[in-house]
């Protein structure tokens, strides 16, 4: 902008104003180069419409060939198998097989939807905003991912590969022959008193003692491992982190409990069974 | 002729009337194009100039945008479902399948209706991975964030209460174990882990609250009528309101 001006007139030491340049454009701008914006009518307003057209059509179109569904009218005698949620709500229920309802239905939702909220708290790395970066901020968008995945594939299995009493359906199998109901659940508790002989306490103490392992594992190694990442942080940041990551990575860790050791609960109190 | 009509739209934009409704000048005049801008409600909505890199497609791929879109095509069709459907549950079903076989255009409002709230959905959450991968949410954009989140609760819970109005058998059994779950809230559903203990019964708890009753019922689908059609979406546009306010007050978030 400097190079454009010139003088035209020499200040005038008596006078309290003056005029400074004279630039060359055609809008008016402060402090900004004239080239960093763009009038929105009609350069955003077309992609506007645009993207209205497009949606719209697509919207009209599929509704002349997905229609919404109605079934029977409601009866308390018969009762749909299986019965299944809107696809969005389908990873919720596919974690149902796996932990009690306060945990799959209420606890886990809010925990997803606090820690979503938490995010720009937490993530306290500067770099990478306002681009789409992976080398800037692998850790955050590693984690994000990891919990998108888990998120997605539930929600991919609950959809195509569950079928009647939401036993594991491939493909290719009969969904209207019933798979026979999974037996042999054990609580870890139960698993430990059998194996090491030891009374029914010690092995529901034992099972107390290693979820607690694995949050305190989780909690302090990283502190000695990184560092510096436990220095950014702080205290609280870091350690709402890794609850909130320990929650979520424990929940693929008792999905894999289930199914290689058949394990059912691996925490049971009087009041709650995890 | 033309002297005539050139008289008649000069007394007509001399009028008060018409001065009322459009703030500036008919002449073509520097200060009337100005005004013409500035008194526009569309460059209230939208900056007047707009950065060069928020349009570029690839950058936000018009999630945000597609969103909104779909949430009043939502609050449309949805209005004109509401003149055909009511919560009663000896007539709900009956109207559904007459809105499906012979209200005019009624089964194209309720198939749009229906993509929609599930397009929506798929928008919220392609628009919520694009704004994380693009770093958008850091200072000073982190309650946009956080409202960006409650929008995306407000949505589920949106079509959660919508599923239940057809009043037929998905709809029943899906809302009941739902609503089951809810019985199972920790401290204040009666089967939830301390519910008992902080006294809880089958008539107090959370459940009961949602259903208004212990079962799914009347009660219940006049709950989910009015929180579908009436609370959650005025909810969600005041959280509309500051979602875009802030995007305004906080500026955009792309390359400088």
């Amino acid at each position: 902008m400097a190079d454009k001006s010139f003088e035209i007139f020499p200040k005038n030491s008596n006078k309290t104003y003056g005029l400074m340049e004279l630039v060359k454009g055609t809008a008016p701008a402060t402090e900004k180069e004239p080239e960093d914006t763009i009038f929105s009518w009609p350069h955003l307003f077309y992609v506007e419409l645009i993207a209205v057209l497009v949606v719209t059509a697509a919207l009209l179109f599929l509704s002349l060939y997905v229609g919404a569904p109605l079934e029977e009218e409601v009866g308390r005698d018969t009762t749909p198998n299986p019965m299944k949620a809107p696809w969005y709500f389908l990873g919720l229920q596919e974690l149902l097989v796996f932990f009690d309802p306060w945990i799959a239905g209420v606890t886990l939702p809010a925990l997803i939807i606090i820690g979503l909220m938490l995010i720009p708290f937490l993530d306290t790395n500067p770099k990478g905003s306002g681009s789409y970066t992976f080398s800037e901020r692998k850790l955050a968008v590693s984690v994000y991912a990891f919990g998108l995945g888990l998120w997605t594939a539930l929600i991919v299995i609950g959809v195509w590969f569950r079928g009647l009493d939401w036993s594991w359906y491939w493909p290719w199998n009969d969904l209207h022959v019933h798979k026979p109901p999974i037996v042999g659940l054990k609580d870890l508790s139960v698993i430990f008193a059998t194996k090491l002989g030891i009374s029914e306490f010690l092995g529901n103490t034992l099972s107390y003692l290693l979820v607690l392992v694995y949050f305190a594992v989780g909690l302090i190694i990283p502190v000695f491992i990184f560092k510096r990442f436990y220095n950014r942080l702080g205290i609280i940041r870091y350690v709402t982190t890794m609850v909130l990551f320990l929650i979520m990575a424990g929940i693929p860790v008792k999905i894999a409990l289930r199914l290689i050791f058949s394990i059912k609960y691996v925490m049971v109190t009087p009041w709650f069974k995890i | 002729m033309s002297n005539l009509l050139q008289r008649v739209s000069d007394w007509v934009t001399s009028t008060q009337v018409y001065k009322a409704i459009f703030r500036h000048g008919y002449e073509d005049t520097p200060r009337n194009r100005s005004l013409t801008t500035f008194s526009n409600v569309l460059y209230h909505l939208h900056p007047v100039k707009t950065r060069k890199e928020s349009i570029r497609f690839r950058y936000t791929w018009c999630m945000g945008g597609a969103t909104l879109l779909l949430f009043v095509v939502l609050t449309v069709t949805g209005l004109l479902l509401m003149f055909y459907y009511v919560p009663d549950t000896r007539r709900a079903y009956q109207d559904i399948k007459d809105i499906m076989n012979v209200v005019s255009f009624g089964s194209t409002f309720r198939n749009v209706h229906r993509l929609a709230a599930h397009g929506m959905v798929l928008t919220v959450w392609l628009h919520m991975t694009r704004v994380f991968l693009t770093g958008a949410y850091k200072p000073p954009r982190e309650f946009n964030w956080v409202v960006g989140v409650i929008l995306l609760t407000l949505t589920l819970v949106l079509s959660w209460t919508g599923y239940l109005l057809p009043w037929d058998q998905l709809a029943f059994w899906a809302v009941t174990v739902g609503t089951k779950m809810a019985g199972d809230t920790p401290l204040f559903g009666v089967e939830g882990p301390f519910g008992r203990q902080l006294g809880m019964r089958q008539d107090n708890d959370i459940k009961f609250m949602l259903l208004g009753g212990t079962e799914v019922g009347q009660n219940t689908l006049i709950r989910f009528y009015v929180l579908h059609c009436v609370v959650l979406p005025l909810v969600a546009v005041v959280f509309l309101v500051i979602h875009y306010w802030r995007v305004r007050k906080d500026g955009f978030s792309g390359p400088l």
